[in-house]
Parts: structure tokens; sequence; C-alpha cells
């Protein structure tokens, strides 16, 4: 029942069938995970890969081996983009479709792809081989145009490498050929490298400079719980996910909740558009964010923990995995580490599925628990009565090694980078219209001018700071600060040059948030909508200028009655531009003459009838002649 | 109510609509003599003047606009009238003939609704087998819009069909300048 | 839910009014004791709170919080009847009446309809800015007594929680993400599932439009007597206090 509201085009109708699944299978898929509904989106994940579709007659079988009805198995599995009740291809190609991307060229690759494999963007091919999608922000930014083929990742696309691959893919070559032909040879470590580039700029003294390995836990295991809270309230560290709360108080007050368990969960769901520096510590210090984990752990009396990792990010699951199994095998996980009885902890990797929402703590959790990825009622908080109602500690991948770095360095060392009230060093993923796009690993306290110099972007006419749920500001506002208390960002910066439509990076921007909203709230499911609608009336000339008061009040009511964190930012494109960039809406507004709306237009809304009819408007087409 | 007042001049139209919203101005019953007392009727399907004699106070809009002919109308009325009311759910929100919009959802919309108003619906008896086509006829919209969102609206009646009391409280108290709202009890959508 | 209600409680103020709670109790809880109505369309008395419509939305503590899910605290001044709240809770109620397709005039729940009388009641009488979203959805008659028209569906999940918690059934659940989310059944259609009239779900007080429809019983009221005909909504809540 599609209104055709949503960013992804369409789907056209299954042109192949259901493929019969045998009757063992679904069992056996369920039994790898326990039949625990709470590993549902495990379970679906496994069908998807396998089956390329979770068919009305798989959610029946789902359910009754996992104790749910239908219904709710049919809740998760229509939540997730990345799971489909409808047959897709053996190979989905998903196309990211950020606005960096549509700015680089993604027009021309979209067409090698479709005229290649027959097909248009959301179609899958009638023998059932190939699906093609757009996808919001995969995290490549610095490499835009990019694409996911099932769980291999594609950078830098250009029309002929585009070619190249969509012709492998057509004449049967794996998804993983088009990286290497020796693909399964090559470490995790290499296969992630070879498909996407760090594009490290700068590394800092904290993360991505030299790291000395588990210095930080070595220290902790001699310390208490309540010392090594007392270091990481001490170094001023805040959160680096967005929202910026403080780390030790946050794990200081789940360690004074008594409960049979406490669980630590690292947020690598880095999905806000512009934002790829999880990726790169993923990449390149994946056991300094272990560490960290472990040292939460011990803090607040953890024994399990769960890395929720993004499923655009699918690509870095067999690194993690190598590193935990690793870690395991030098008693750094698992019982007894570092040889302390009684500090058992362990990690899986929970894979997500498509759903910026889950970014969200309450969400995220919900996804863990094998739900629709919907924000949690608070109160309670997760550290009171978070994961399957334990206390639970959930930090961004960048918060946890900086804490297992604070462990190491000691609280001072890091207090006394950045500035009073934003301490340490934080990454910027800094993408657009710039010479060198990548991961500045800086201490808090630049100017956007200074940052914009280091990167080659100084002709930007407009840089988004935090991500589209972030502020949007002219050159009159380059001298502000990164900081918590000026310019607050989990880290995307976006250049934008004078040759860009700022219209068109708003709507693209609400597109988004319409298409990511989880849908749980009324203003954020429907607001969204209007306002995406409201800016298409601008970008059509068919604004009043009374429209940009109504954007002012519907953005306001949406902040304020919504749920959680994405309605109460999702107007921020809006408002943002609306105060820094107030021309380009009155420029394009024009106001009713006579009480009549220039809005409403005759001409389009009479023109199927003109065509049925085969005449024309003796009222509205001036040049009418009888 | 003093004789030596002016009276106001309206004017009333039915757009796309089932007239009840003008018979429902006649169950404000004898109050419509009172009524009277306070205004002369302009352009009007009750006078059946076709043409404005000259600027109205106030204009009455019945009706949304689901062709041609109801835009030009509504333009009209806007450019002749100093207050712009309108009048029941057809004119807020397009009403029943808005339930156009919501079933339609093919390639070609308005093909789809008139080939099953003239030929393929079910319980059509339609010799001809055509869709009429007469020049005379005005051109359909796309689809059927709230009066709001052609022309600029002062106030809104609503009810299917209002109700005499809403009607003759509202019209009374706009046309003595003491209108501050509706009494929310008599506020009906049905 | 209320919590156990303890010997002592405490009190708070809503617009002024002085107010007890007990510990546990939400904004909404205490206030409905109170004799302050709180405008809301996803609660339902005896039902979970859900928190998703957010019509309830107050002010406590300078924030703005859905009273339905708030607990209520000691000595805290909350907002409930301002103008500025109002003009939230309309936008909120215009929206719903825009997501679907509410024709009221032909709605065999006019007058009784919740969504209707909290649009008398917040004055939803002014030209509309919203569009109207006008969705093609489907009417599901398949069940021999019962019809859901799921154009007048406006998401609440009351139905959900009725089915779910009190009829221990199950047969009504969300699917979908962002305005594809909505309502559906636990399987194929309505008759599909083990639904049954005498259901808490199917009761006309569960549903607070006219999505799920008994049939055969319709328009049995005549206009003047139905529910909202009789006072506004929440008068019953407010006559408490008189």
């Amino acid at each position: 029942m599609g209104n055709g509201h949503a960013i992804n085009h369409d789907a056209a109708a299954p042109t192949c069938e259901f493929t019969p699944i045998p009757e063992g299978d679904i069992a056996a898929i369920c039994a790898t995970f326990g039949n625990d509904k709470h590993r549902m989106l495990d379970i679906l994940r496994e069908v998807q890969d396998r089956y390329h579709c979770i068919s009305p007659s798989t959610l029946d079988r789902v359910a009754s081996h996992t104790d749910l009805t239908r219904i709710e198995v049919e809740g998760v599995a229509s939540f997730y983009s990345f799971l489909s009740l409808v047959p897709k291809g053996k190979v989905t190609i998903r196309l990211c479709d950020d606005i960096v991307d549509r700015f680089c060229n993604l027009e021309e690759v979209t067409a090698v792809f479709e005229e290649v494999l027959g097909i248009s963007i959301g179609q899958t091919t009638a023998d059932g081989a190939f699906s093609l999608e757009y996808t919001p922000c995969i995290g490549m930014c610095d490499q835009a145009p990019a694409a996911m083929v099932n769980d291999v990742l594609l950078t830098s696309l250009t029309p002929e490498t585009a070619r190249r691959a969509a012709e492998a893919l057509k004449e049967g070559q794996s998804p993983e050929t088009l990286v290497s032909d020796r693909f399964d040879d090559l470490t995790p470590h290499e296969q992630a490298l070879r498909m996407v580039d760090n594009n490290v700029r700068h590394a800092g003294e904290v993360l991505l400079g030299p790291v000395p390995e588990d210095a930080g836990l070595n220290n902790a295991v001699g310390m208490t719980s309540s010392q090594i809270i007392t270091a990481v309230e001490e170094s001023g560290l805040r959160g680096c996910g967005g929202a910026g709360f403080t780390t030790g108080r946050k794990w200081r007050f789940a360690a004074s909740e008594r409960a049979e368990k406490h669980f630590v969960i690292c947020n690598a769901d880095e999905g806000e558009p512009g934002t790829f520096k999880d990726r790169v510590l993923l990449t390149e210090r994946p056991h300094l964010l272990v560490e960290g984990m472990t040292i939460a752990a011990r803090a607040v009396g953890a024994q399990q923990g769960i890395i929720y990792l993004r499923g655009e990010y699918v690509y870095l699951r067999p690194l993690l995995l190598q590193v935990l199994e690793e870690r395991r095998r030098r008693g750094l996980l698992g019982e007894a580490i570092l040889g302390v009885r009684g500090f058992d902890f362990d990690i899986r990797v929970q894979m997500g599925a498509g759903a910026y929402i889950c970014g969200e703590e309450g969400a995220l959790i919900s996804s863990c628990e094998g739900l629709p990825g919907e924000p949690k009622t608070r109160p309670p908080f997760p550290v009171n009565r978070g994961y399957l109602g334990y206390p639970t500690v959930v930090n961004n991948v960048e918060t946890f090694c900086h804490a297992a770095r604070i462990l190491d360095k000691g609280a001072s060392w890091f207090h006394d980078m950045g500035t009073e009230g934003s301490h340490g060093t934080k990454l910027f993923s800094i993408c657009g219209d710039c010479l060198n796009p990548g991961i500045y690993e800086l201490p808090y306290g630049h100017s956007v001018w200074e940052v914009l110099e280091m990167v080659g972007g100084q002709d930007a006419a407009a840089v988004q700071v935090g991500g589209p749920s972030g502020m949007m500001i002219a050159r009159d506002s380059f001298h502000r600060k990164l900081t918590f208390d000026d310019l607050a960002t989990g880290g995307a910066i976006i250049i934008f040059n004078g040759d860009r439509n700022i219209l068109e990076i708003v709507e693209y921007y609400m597109s988004f948030f319409v298409h990511e909203s989880c849908g749980y709230c009324t203003p954020c499911r429907l607001g969204n909508v209007f306002l995406q609608k409201a800016i298409q009336k601008f970008r059509k000339g068919l604004a009043n200028p009374e429209d940009i008061d109504y954007l002012k009040e519907l953005s306001g009511t949406i902040i304020e009655t919504s749920r959680c964190g994405l309605g109460m930012t999702s107007p921020n494109p809006i408002l943002s531009t609306l105060q820094n960039f107030p021309l380009v809406y009155s420029a394009v507004s024009k106001p009713s003459k006579d009480g009549i709306r220039d809005t409403f237009d005759i001409q389009s809304a009479i023109d199927g009838a003109r065509k049925i009819a085969k005449r024309r408007s003796y009222i509205f087409d001036k040049d009418f002649t009888q | 109510m003093s004789d030596a007042l002016p009276k106001a001049r309206i004017a009333t139209a039915s757009l796309a609509g089932c007239f009840g919203c003008h018979m429902a101005i006649l169950d404000i019953d004898e109050r419509l003599i009172e009524l009277m007392k306070l205004v002369d009727v302009d352009r009007s399907p009750l006078t059946d003047k076709k043409r404005f004699t000259q600027r109205c106070d106030i204009g009455i809009i019945e009706g949304g606009c689901c062709n041609e002919e109801n835009v030009h109308v509504l333009h009209d009325f806007r450019r002749n009238c100093d207050v712009l009311i309108a009048l029941g759910q057809c004119a807020i929100m397009g009403g029943l003939p808005a339930m156009r919009n919501a079933i339609m959802h093919s390639d070609a919309p308005l093909r789809e609704c008139l080939d099953e108003a003239y030929i393929t619906g079910k319980y059509i008896r339609n010799t001809t087998h055509n869709v009429p086509n007469d020049p005379a006829l005005p051109l359909l919209l796309d689809e059927v819009y709230p009066c709001s969102q052609v022309v600029e609206i002062d106030y809104q009646i609503p009810g299917c069909a209002p109700s005499g009391d809403i009607i003759f409280d509202t019209l009374s108290k706009l046309l003595t300048g003491k209108f501050r709202g509706f009494e929310r009890e008599i506020i009906k959508f049905d | 839910m209320s919590g156990t209600k303890k010997e002592t409680g405490f009190s708070f103020t809503i617009d002024g009014v002085e107010v007890t709670a007990y510990a546990g109790q939400t904004i909404m809880e205490a206030a409905d004791e109170a004799g302050v109505y709180i405008p809301r369309l996803c609660d339902h008395e005896g039902l979970r709170h859900q928190g998703s419509c957010r019509v309830c939305t107050v002010k406590a503590g300078g924030r703005s919080v859905a009273a339905c899910t708030q607990p209520a605290a000691p000595g805290q001044a909350v907002e409930n009847e301002t103008a500025h709240l109002n003009k939230m809770r309309r936008d909120l109620v215009e929206m719903l009446f825009h997501e679907g397709n509410h024709l009221c005039p032909i709605c065999e729940a006019s007058g009784n309809c919740e969504l209707q009388a909290m649009a008398y009641r917040l004055d939803m009488t002014e030209a509309t800015k919203f569009p109207y979203l006008e969705p093609c959805r489907a009417l599901d008659a398949s069940h021999p007594d019962i019809a859901l028209d799921t154009n007048r569906c406006i998401s609440c999940g009351r139905c959900i929680r009725a089915s779910q918690d009190v009829d221990g059934k199950g047969i009504f659940g969300y699917v979908g993400r962002g305005i594809h989310r909505r309502v559906a059944v636990n399987g194929e259609n309505l008759a599909d599932t083990n639904a049954d009239s005498g259901d808490h779900a199917m009761s006309s007080e569960v549903c607070p439009v006219g999505c799920i429809i008994r049939k055969r019983v319709g328009f049995a009221t005549p206009i003047g007597e139905r529910e909202f005909d009789k006072g506004l909504i929440g008068h019953e809540i407010e006559e408490k206090r008189k």
C-alpha cells in the first residue's frame, strides 16, 4: 500500500516467484539461534541471505519455531530495509543514494547498472539474478559514489568501473571476485582495505596515532569498578555519537543499579549521513574498541556485550569476528580475563539490517532483542533497565576507544586536550566539496574555517555540521568552533560549494528522515512527510511567503512532541537553512494575488482531462479560438 | 439591528457538493427573517442571479473544486467578496467527491475514474459505452481540491450539512463583528 | 499501569490545581483520578500505556513529555490546558485526519469517534495547511461478524494491546516502518484469525475511530444521542471535579 512518500522509488511488483524452501531449512536456521525470539533479526537475516525473501509461509514457520505469532515476525521482517517480503535477486546491488553521491555522478553510475542489468532502480530481473536498489548513506561519502553488492563494497565508482562490475556480475562472477581473484585467501583486514579506503588524513594523539596493545585494560584489571569510573569521569569524556552524554556518569548509573546481570553494548550503527569515522576505527582499531568495552564491563559488572554493527558495514563482520576470536584465545575475552578470577566477559556481534533509527539507544536495544527498531519509552533509561530489562551501557565505538586510552594514559592527559567542556580529541569525517575528504582526528576547539583550510574546502558556501540532524551553516558562521557548547557534532562535516542547490539538499535530507522514521509516534511519522512536501512546493516555485511560517510552526510541533531524538532533530535541515540561508526560501516564494493562490496550478490540474476529452479549456486556455 | 445600518451584501455558490448546505441555510427557519434584515443577497442560486451586481461583503461557498468551472467561480468569488466562507465539509476538505482522490492510484487515475463511472462499473447502464464529452462540459481536475487550496478562505463552517444553528450563529456574529470562534458544542463534522 | 497505592501520596500541580499522586503513577493516571482531563487518543483505560499519538503532550518541569507514560514527580508544575499545547495537539489530530481517509459524513463511528471528538475539543475549524495524503487502503470484510475499514485507522494500537493483553489472542500487530507503518492482522485477513465479535479488541470502546466495525449494528444510535453529542470528550473525567 505504498503511497510513494518514501525516498526509495517504489519497488515494482515482484517478477519472480517465491523459491520453495525445504521444510527442514527454516527449522535449522531457527535452531542455530536457539529458537530464541530475541535473535529474530539474525534468523531473518539468515533467511534473507539464503533465500532472498521472507515469504508468508516462512513467517508462519519462523513464528512457530520461536513461539511468536506470525504478525510479530512480520512486524520485524517489514521494518528493516534489508529484509524483504517479496522475492529479491540472488545478488542485490544497493547504490548509495546520499546527496554527496548524487553530487558525484551517481546518476550516470545508476544508468550504467540499469542498462547492463536491464532493470530500473527498485526492480528485480525476471530470472531472479539481480535486484537494483537505492539505499541511504552507507558511510562511504569520502569515496562516493559507492555501492553494496550483497556483502561486498564498491567505492569511488565511475561509469567505467560500474560497467566492468555490472558486466562481470552478469557473466556470473561472484561479488567477491570484483574485489580480488583470491578474495578468500586475504585476511579480513586485507579484504576490508581492498574494498574501502581509510583516508586517514590526520592522526591525532589519542586514537589514530600509535596505540600500545591493551595497556588500558592491563591497568583496569588492577582497579576497582569505582576507580575506573572515576578516571573516566575525571577525563571529561563525553559520548562521541552525537548526544554527548558524560560517559563516566552513564557508567556510574549502570554500575550502581543492582541486578542479576549487566550489559555493555557498542553502538556501531553509524547511520548519520556523512559520518564514517567509526568505520575507520572498526577497521584500524578493533582491538582498542573491544578493550574499551571490556574495561566498561569491568566497571559496571557486565558479563555479556554486544557490538551492534550496521547492516551496511557487514563487510567488517569477518574482521570483528576474527578479532573477538583472537582475544578469546589470548585470554582477553571469555572467562577469567587476564587471569583475574571472576572477570568474565564475552561479546557477540549483532548485525543490523538497514535502519538509521537503530542508532538511537532504545531502538538499538529493541533491535538487539529481536524486535522492530523502535525507541523505548523513557523512563526507564537503559542504564536502569535496558537490554532484556537489565542495566545496560550503550556507547559509541569512538567513546569506548577513548575510554581504553584514558585508562592507559590517565584522566588528566585526556582532560588537558581540547577546550573547557569538550575534552580530548574527536574524529571528524569530512566529505563533500573539498580536496582531501577523509578522517581527521583533531582536538576539540578548531573553528570550521581552520578545518576547511586543512581539508582544502576554502570555497565552501555551506557546511553541514553533524549531518542532517545537525546544522547547516553559512560563511558568516565559519568562525564558530567545533565543541559541544558551540557546534556539536557526532563527527560529520559535509561541505557544499556555491554551485549546490540548498533546497535540493534540504529536500534530500527530509526524504531521508521520512524514509528512516520508525513511524511509532504521530509527529515524526507524519510531520516529516508534510515538511518534505512543503519543501517540494518551494522547489517547484509553488510556495507562499506564509509557507515559511508554516515550516517553522510545523517544525516546532514535531520537535516538541516527538518521542525520540530522530523527530527532535529531523526539522533541523529546514530550520537551520531558514535561519542561515533565508534568501533561498524568499526568492522562490510568491504571495497570493487578490487572495487567489498561485500555488494552485490550474494548468497541471486540467491537463489530464484535456488529453482525455481531446479539447482545450474555454476558461483557462488563453489562446482558445472557436 | 437598527434599520439605519447599511445592509451587508452576501453571495453564495454551490460547487462540487450536493446543494445540501444551501438547503441547510433554510434550517435557520424563522430566524431567516431576522437575518434578512441584515443582508441583501446578490449572486446566488437562491436569487438565481448568475453574476455579481456589485462587490459583496461575504461570499459563502458550498462544495469543493472538482472541475475547471468550480475553480473559475471560486476565483470570481474571491475577487468580488471581502470575506469568503467555506460552508460544509465538501468546501472545507473535499467531502464525498474527494473520495475519488483516494481510489485512483493507477498511472492514469482520471481515466480510471471516468471508465469506472461510465463504462466498466458493475451497475452502469450506459448503452453508448462512451464517457460524456460535450464541449459544454467543464474539464475535470486531476483531483478534488478543498477550497482553501485554491483561494484564501477566511472562515470555515463545518458540518454535513452544517446545522441551522451554526450557520445562523456564525453569520449573525460575523455581520455584527462579534465572531470569536465557535462554541465547541456546536462544532460537528457530520 | 498504576502502581500499588501506598498509604501516602505526594502532590504536584496541573495548571495550578493541586493533584495527589502515588509512587509509580503517571501524570495522566493521577490527573484522571483528580478530575483533570488530559487529551489522549492512543491511551485507553485498562490497556498498557503506549505513548505514540503524543496528543497527551504536557509540559512538566519545562520539558514536553507524554502524560500517559511520564511518571508524576513530587512538587512538579505541569502545564496542560495552554494555548501552545492545544495548538500542537490540534496539529497532531489534524495530521491523523490527513494520514487516512476520514469522511465523517458517511462514517458509522461519527458522533462516537474519539478522533472527531478530539477535533471538536481542540477547535479544529480553521483552513488546513497540511496536505491530504489520501492513501489507497483496503477494506477487510472477510470475517462474518467484523469488518476492518483501514482508511480510518489512526495506528493507535489499542486493538493490538486489547487483543494481546486482555483477550490473550494477538490478532493485531504493527507492520512496516515510517509512513508505511500500519496495524495489520495475524494472517492473510481477519477471517484467517481467531477473531470473535465478543473480543474486547473488537468492542466499540477500544477502536477510537470507525476502523473496527461490527457488522449489522451500525447507525443504531440516532444523531443527538451519540456519545459526543452529549458532551465534549473528557467531560466524564472533568465532572469528577465539579
